[in-house]
């Protein structure tokens, strides 16, 4: 019995080793050392952290690096040559584009769902209740159907990717209330929100989970699915961008993310692969 | 061969009299040097939105305001009253570790709150998140339980240590001449208190008291993870508000040529002058004081 577990188990283990998918993708990086610095659009993390942790366990001389601080952030640290790749939820303008001679990558579109506490009985709302709440025009919970409470509204900083896409495409580029909560980033509105039963916010798609509850827009649940088929419009481009054409690290890293083992992570993270 | 010692002792004090007068210098170079260079990087901004528009108008880049009054306000709150917390139980503790608490409790106190200050913020902040504002938002039943009192509560812990530090250690430096003295002449306990070490520990007092100011005036990780950042104009206790601090590590992200940039170096420059003041203002009622006493 025991000689079978240690044979499967070896088995496994020469699987996982073996298996064409993880082996075959990563051949770019072979030879290759030194590091990557990747920093920027919080939504890109998961995505980008699985990608490392696949490639520097292939190559242990590798290292990858991955620090958040928003969309803002990435691009003007890639702008200005501190980071590798800077990770951006937005288009970069055309002005950043210009002046740090950026070259942007689109390697996944992504969702901005609206989300509010498990506990919560609002679980869909329309366009203009959104609007409205952002806005600071609706305060109670009880004015959309939930218990009689005043509605937190929670956002994000002025530089995030994240809000200037639910701004335009869910807002309408209405007011956000500046009594609102401002977080600065994806995992920090969700951990927001996860504990104020009242609160409200947005995160990107990927980010969703059972910890809070997806609020349907217009009758439109915010999922993997709805985004992909298009029923869900509050949707987004995720970039990385780089100063001119690179080669090395930080081309094999941006190829591998549109390889077919780069597309199936981005897939499993809750994003949807955007083809070159 | 004695003049030889001497010589040598000399030029060890000359040495390291010469070796601490550079120190001096490059440390106040370097403050000066980085408030010319908030001035420097923050002037683009006043020449378009002069200062005083700056200074009163409230913060809506949507509408073109880029006031930071309501950021002076939230800070001057939580600190005012983290300050308002901490002060009273500063003082108690270190009457009560200094005076009043048997030995072994005084001993273990006094460990306790020098471990205390090793605790990194961002813990406190963590803590306050999971913790105190979830209680403070049942509590009033009112606003998430993010803002200025969440802030305040944390921020008074965050302070305590050091100022009950620097008054333990003021308390001990009291001559213990005068104390027995006044124990010759048959004084309480309460009067040793109030007529001896008060008085006598009155510049540490001051001294911890700045410390703690200045401390709870530069905290970032506490405000921005509890306070809410809410840019409004603080109305209430229970109103979420942005500091300086918060606003400077949230706008960082922005666009370097943007205006909501260019606000930082406007809060930075507020921060640097508001602890000049402060710490020169008391420093001069309290030179004052003590030449009228003498």
């Amino acid at each position: 019995m025991l000689r079978y577990a240690v044979l499967l188990a070896l088995l496994s283990f020469l699987c996982f080793f073996n298996s064409p998918v993880r082996a075959e993708p990563t051949a770019a990086f072979g030879g290759q050392t030194g590091v990557l610095r990747i920093s920027g659009g919080t939504a890109h993390i998961p995505v980008m952290k699985e990608v490392a942790k696949i490639i520097m366990q292939a190559h242990p001389d590798i290292q990858i690096s991955i620090a958040g601080g928003g969309s803002g952030a990435g691009i003007k640290q890639v702008g200005e040559g501190l980071v590798d790749i800077g990770n951006s939820g937005r288009k970069p303008t055309d002005h950043e584009i210009q002046k740090y001679g950026l070259v942007l990558h689109r390697w996944a579109f992504d969702g901005v769902g609206v989300i509010v506490h498990r506990d919560n009985r609002v679980q869909a709302l329309t366009r203009g209740q959104l609007q409205d709440i952002f806005s600071g025009r609706l305060r109670n919970w009880q004015e959309v159907g939930g218990v009689d409470k005043e509605i937190t509204v929670f956002t994000r900083d002025e530089a995030s990717g994240t809000r200037k896409v639910f701004w335009k495409k869910a807002l309408a580029k209405k007011v956000i209330t500046n009594k609102a909560l401002v977080v600065a980033s994806n995992g920090a509105m969700k951990a927001g929100v996860s504990h104020n039963p009242y609160a409200i916010g947005y995160v990107s798609v990927g980010y969703l989970d059972k910890s809070v509850a997806a609020v349907a827009l217009d009758g439109v649940k915010p999922s993997l699915e709805t985004v992909q088929k298009g029923e869900y419009t509050v949707v987004r481009g995720l970039y990385s961008n780089t100063k001119g054409e690179r080669d090395g690290l930080t081309k094999s890293f941006i190829d591998f993310l549109f390889s077919p083992s780069g597309r199936e992570i981005i897939a499993k993270k809750g994003l949807i692969p955007a083809a070159r | 061969m004695n003049g030889l010692i001497n010589c040598h002792a000399k030029c060890q004090v000359v040495g390291s009299r010469s070796l601490f007068l550079a120190a001096t210098v490059v440390g106040v170079l370097l403050t000066l040097s980085i408030f010319a260079f908030m001035v420097m990087l923050g002037l683009p901004l006043f020449s378009v939105h002069s200062l005083t528009l700056l200074l009163t108008q409230a913060w809506a880049p949507d509408q073109g305001l880029y006031g930071v009054f309501p950021f002076i306000c939230g800070t001057c709150a939580i600190v005012s009253l983290s300050l308002l917390i901490a002060f009273p139980l500063s003082l108690g503790n270190a009457i009560l570790i200094h005076l009043l608490a048997p030995r072994r409790l005084a001993r273990f106190l006094h460990q306790v709150v020098k471990m205390m200050t090793g605790v990194p913020t961002v813990i406190y902040g963590f803590v306050g998140i999971f913790f105190l504002v979830p209680l403070v938002r049942e509590w009033f039943s009112r606003g998430s339980g993010m803002c200025i009192l969440s802030a305040a509560l944390l921020l008074a812990l965050l302070i305590s240590p050091t100022m009950i530090l620097v008054f333990l250690e003021s308390f001990a430096a009291i001559p213990a001449t005068h104390l027995r003295a006044l124990e010759a002449l048959g004084g309480t306990r309460r009067q040793k208190l109030l007529h001896v070490i008060l008085p006598g520990a009155r510049t540490g007092i001051i001294t911890g008291l700045l410390l703690a100011l200045g401390r709870a005036l530069g905290d970032t990780m506490i405000a921005l993870m509890v306070a809410g950042n809410a840019t409004a104009q603080p109305e209430s206790l229970l109103d979420s508000v942005r500091t300086l601090t918060a606003h400077i590590a949230l706008v960082m992200a922005a666009d370097f040529d943007s205006i909501e940039f260019k606000t930082i170096f406007a809060c930075g420059i507020i921060l640097y002058l508001w602890t000049a003041v402060l710490t020169l203002s008391l420093r001069y009622l309290h030179f004052n004081s003590a030449k009228l006493k003498s």
